[in-house]
């Protein structure tokens, strides 16, 4: 993007898609060994133009994501690259393994077709090749669902480039419930309150949101459709209502209720409404997290004074603890393998994010903050989003699990904390 | 009787002042009518066409008075109330006035997570509403919300601020 004809395109760019996105993304750290790959850019065929460049969109998502490096299509090794006309050797010369190109037909009606095939440009083969239908406002899911595949193809993860995160911001007195696609575009307010929000967690169908609400200076949680924003309050006993968790099923919530003067976890069953109580000790237990096969629930909890991270299995019986490590260890994200827990690590007055592996027991911190919170694993594992503290503002990060990739994402104007990564959309 | 002048002053103007420290997002506190005796009038003094009264300082409204100060700070990771003198102010004012109402609002600072810190504050909440329930306040006479660190009332990253935000704020919703 640095020749004029980069900035010509960028400019047209933002000619047709006029919001852009506020949620600002930046690596902060790539990989050391980032994958070259070429996206040639998109053919569109008929009379209709779609609104959105398929092409710049799998760009910038495989370039956020730390592990492959797009060639800036201003330096092609052959500028005209399109479907049927691949130059291998001139793309070999310049050690690029990977390239893509594809197709955007006109099918009438607002409706197209995105069409792509990805090459190893060592062997000349075509690794994949796929049709996604699309309808004309869901050009960028349809390009989010391209590099789905290519990451997939190429990485052996499925991509969580076609996913969602919810988050809070606020100002003093102005609380939001939003939701971005994860690459920042499409912010929507979920809620608005004068009162705090807390604690935004996606059902497991990507339908809707848990959350806890302090309106009329009462603490209650509700579930609401993202789509229609239809809401019920599903819990406002005495005391604590917070930390709502989604069963993988969909079918029940794990909470925290302090109704009998000390928080404890409990299950929720949406459908019937009953309650069941897992956790009973004199001290803070809360904070619970699903194991992937909803055999168990990972929670914080205080019962030897400072907080440690516990599981029980989800049916009630005795909590097993998991951390020794350290003064502070809570607010598990359990990762989608199951064998992977993201939480916070505070030491010496500093909290950052801390990833336990529960075979080994070991843990090892991942960022250099001083005041993160908050994590969640993307649904493919390979990442955690959390909140962090930059230059004196709430911000978000995200994290590989290994450490070695960092991505800060900046909401233009506003304090953000706690992000909850949502699942698979299709 | 005659030596006594008995004067039902309505305390609406005298509460004000103790309002106006709230947030504005804050609803604003029920301004009940309150009695106050005035003190003894010696016989003969101060007759004439207009009474004149000696009204007492409210003393929710006097600064030498525990009764003015409505928030409780706490040390890091601590409920323990260490500053009993605020509490115990509040706690006899409620076990002599039983239709008086408070809501203990706890807090926390940002260090730590943000539903663990929800719990903290509300210990610290409950650290105070048993002190007072000690000094015998009713249950009913206290409700109880913890805001974790959701509602700071300072917003730098520096052990000043947290100290601020390290809170359990006395919110009268009847006197």
């Amino acid at each position: 993007m640095n020749t004029l004809r980069g900035l010509i395109a960028a400019l047209l760019f933002a000619l047709v898609l006029p919001v852009q996105a506020e949620l600002e993304i930046r690596i902060t750290q790539g990989a050391a060994n980032a994958i070259p790959i070429a996206i040639a850019p998109f053919v569109v065929e008929g009379a209709n133009r779609p609104a959105e460049s398929i092409g710049q969109i799998v760009m910038s998502d495989l370039g956020r994501s730390g592990r492959f490096k797009p060639v800036p299509q201003d330096r092609f090794a052959q500028p005209n690259m399109g479907p049927g006309n691949i130059e291998f050797y001139r793309w070999r010369d310049r050690n690029v393994d990977y390239l893509v190109v594809g197709r955007v037909i006109d099918q009438g009606n607002a409706s197209f077709v995105v069409e792509f095939q990805l090459f190893d440009s060592a062997n000349s083969q075509q690794i994949a090749g796929y049709r996604i239908p699309a309808d004309a406002s869901g050009m960028r899911m349809a390009a989010h669902q391209v590099s789905d595949l290519i990451y997939e193809k190429i990485t052996g993860v499925r991509g969580a480039f076609n996913t969602r995160i919810a988050y809070i911001t606020s100002t003093p007195g102005d609380y939001q419930l939003q939701v971005a696609d994860a690459d920042g575009y499409n912010i929507r307010t979920i809620l608005r309150s004068d009162s705090p929000i807390m604690s935004p967690a996606w059902s497991p169908d990507a339908t809707k949101i848990a959350y806890v609400s302090f309106e009329n200076n009462h603490s209650a949680i509700y579930v609401q459709n993202v789509v229609t924003g239809s809401r019920e309050k599903v819990s406002s006993r005495r005391g604590i209502n917070g930390a709502p968790a989604w069963s993988p099923d969909g079918n029940k919530l794990a909470l925290t209720l302090s109704q009998t003067g000390y928080p404890e976890i409990y299950v929720l069953d949406l459908s019937s409404g009953q309650m069941k109580q897992l956790t009973n000790t004199r001290a803070i237990n809360t904070e619970p997290a699903w194991m992937p096969d909803g055999s168990g629930i990972v929670y914080t909890s205080s019962r030897v004074g400072k907080p440690q991270l516990y599981l029980v299995p989800a049916t009630g019986g005795s909590p097993r603890r998991l951390t020794y490590e350290g003064e502070y260890n809570a607010a598990p994200s359990v990762g989608p393998n199951g064998d992977k827990i993201a939480f916070i690590n505070g030491d010496g007055g500093r909290f950052r994010v801390g990833i336990f592996d529960i075979e080994s027991g070991e843990i090892r911190i991942v960022t250099n903050g001083s005041l993160d919170e908050s994590p969640s694993f993307a649904p493919n594992g390979d990442m955690v989003i959390y909140a962090t503290e930059e230059g004196g503002r709430d911000v978000l990060a995200a994290v590989s699990v290994d450490g070695s990739l960092r991505q800060s994402l900046v909401l233009k104007g506003s304090e953000v904390r706690e992000p909850d990564w949502s699942p698979f959309l299709n | 009787m005659m030596r006594s002048i008995l004067l039902v002053v309505v305390a609406a103007l005298a509460l004000g002042g103790c309002a106006g420290n709230k947030k504005a997002t804050k609803p604003e506190i029920d301004r009940g009518a309150e009695q106050v005796v005035a003190p003894p009038q010696t016989q003969g003094a101060g007759t004439g066409n207009g009474t004149v009264v000696e009204m007492q300082l409210d003393p929710f409204e006097d600064p030498s008075n525990p009764l003015s100060q409505l928030v409780i700070y706490f040390d890091y990771d601590s409920a323990e109330v260490k500053d009993l003198n605020i509490a115990n102010a509040h706690a006899q004012y409620l076990a002599d006035h039983p239709s008086a109402k408070v809501r203990l609002e706890g807090h926390a600072d940002e260090r730590g997570t943000r539903e663990y810190n929800v719990a903290l504050s509300e210990r610290r909440a409950l650290a105070v509403k048993e002190l007072m329930m000690f000094r015998g306040v009713r249950p009913n006479q206290i409700t109880v919300i913890a805001y974790g660190e959701e509602r700071p009332v300072a917003f730098g990253h520096d052990e000043r601020s947290w100290a601020l935000n390290r809170r359990v704020e006395i919110v009268y919703e009847a006197k």
